[in-house]
């Protein structure tokens, strides 16, 4: 099973900015394995999503080129202290991960 | 030795159906996402064939997209790109960098008050254009920054 990710939502204004730090390897499928010389076989999260409330304001597709423990960030209008936020991410060998919190 | 090579043969066919269930098993769930993630978009060659996937091929050059991210970034494994939209109505998000074997890196999909604003971190092999594509009703904009990348983080 997949490491626990950190998450953190603050209100800012009207909008609620939203920080995601993800736990994955990310690999291209280019890499070698140094000890082995074989070619590490891609592994990558291909879907996140993201809901305030139950409601999805967020749909991504992402490919190997995210970086290795993916980084993610966004803002949501009319998000406020108090509402809950969660994330969720599958990867190519269907490994999935989901975190929570409030936004304060 | 007859024993033997009997037990070598059982024990192959075991293996053997283990890694057809295997198989099975592993191909299945990657046949669902596939339906959901853009196989043919990520897998696209060059610029104008990802462009075309993502139905951009037309956009228009927008002031109103930023892109943030460093001229030059020494590590091209991890290079901080933070997107800003302006544009009313945004719907999505695609950030793809032009040189990599496959340009398209992400494309977001924003709904329900999320901003035109998404900040990440992406691989460039090397320097290249980090081109942004924003949908907003049914028309398309895009931005372009030039990183310069002083060691590639693809391959390794």
């Amino acid at each position: 099973m997949a490491e626990p990710m950190k998450i953190r939502a603050q209100a800012e204004g009207d909008s609620a900015n939203v920080k995601v730090l993800m736990n994955h390897p990310m690999e291209t499928g280019q890499r070698k394995d140094a000890k082995t010389g074989q070619v590490v076989p891609a592994h990558f999260i291909q879907t996140v999503t993201a809901q305030v409330n139950g409601k999805t304001v967020l749909d991504a597709q992402w490919s190997q080129a995210i970086s290795k423990n993916p980084f993610l960030g966004f803002k949501v209008k009319g998000a406020k202290a108090g509402d809950k936020v969660s994330v969720n991410w599958t990867d190519n060998k269907g490994d999935k991960n989901h975190a929570e919190a409030v936004v304060a | 030795m007859n024993t033997k090579r009997r037990t070598f043969l059982k024990g192959a066919g075991a293996a053997g159906t283990v890694a057809v269930a295997v198989a099975a098993g592993l191909l299945k769930p990657t046949e669902v996402l596939a339906a959901e993630w853009n196989k043919a978009a990520f897998d696209a060659k060059g610029m104008p064939d990802a462009l075309k996937v993502l139905n951009a091929t037309g956009a228009a050059d927008s002031k109103d997209i930023t892109i943030k991210a460093p001229d030059i970034a020494e590590n091209g494994a991890v290079v901080p790109v933070e997107v800003t939209s302006k544009i009313a109505g945004t719907s999505s998000i695609a950030i793809l960098v032009e040189k990599n074997a496959a340009p398209l890196t992400a494309n977001f999909d924003l709904a329900n008050g999320a901003d035109g604003y998404v900040s990440t971190r992406i691989k460039m092999g090397q320097t290249s254009n980090v081109r942004v594509v924003v949908k907003a009703g049914a028309k398309s904009y895009t931005a372009v920054k030039e990183v310069k990348v002083t060691i590639g983080g693809c391959g390794g």
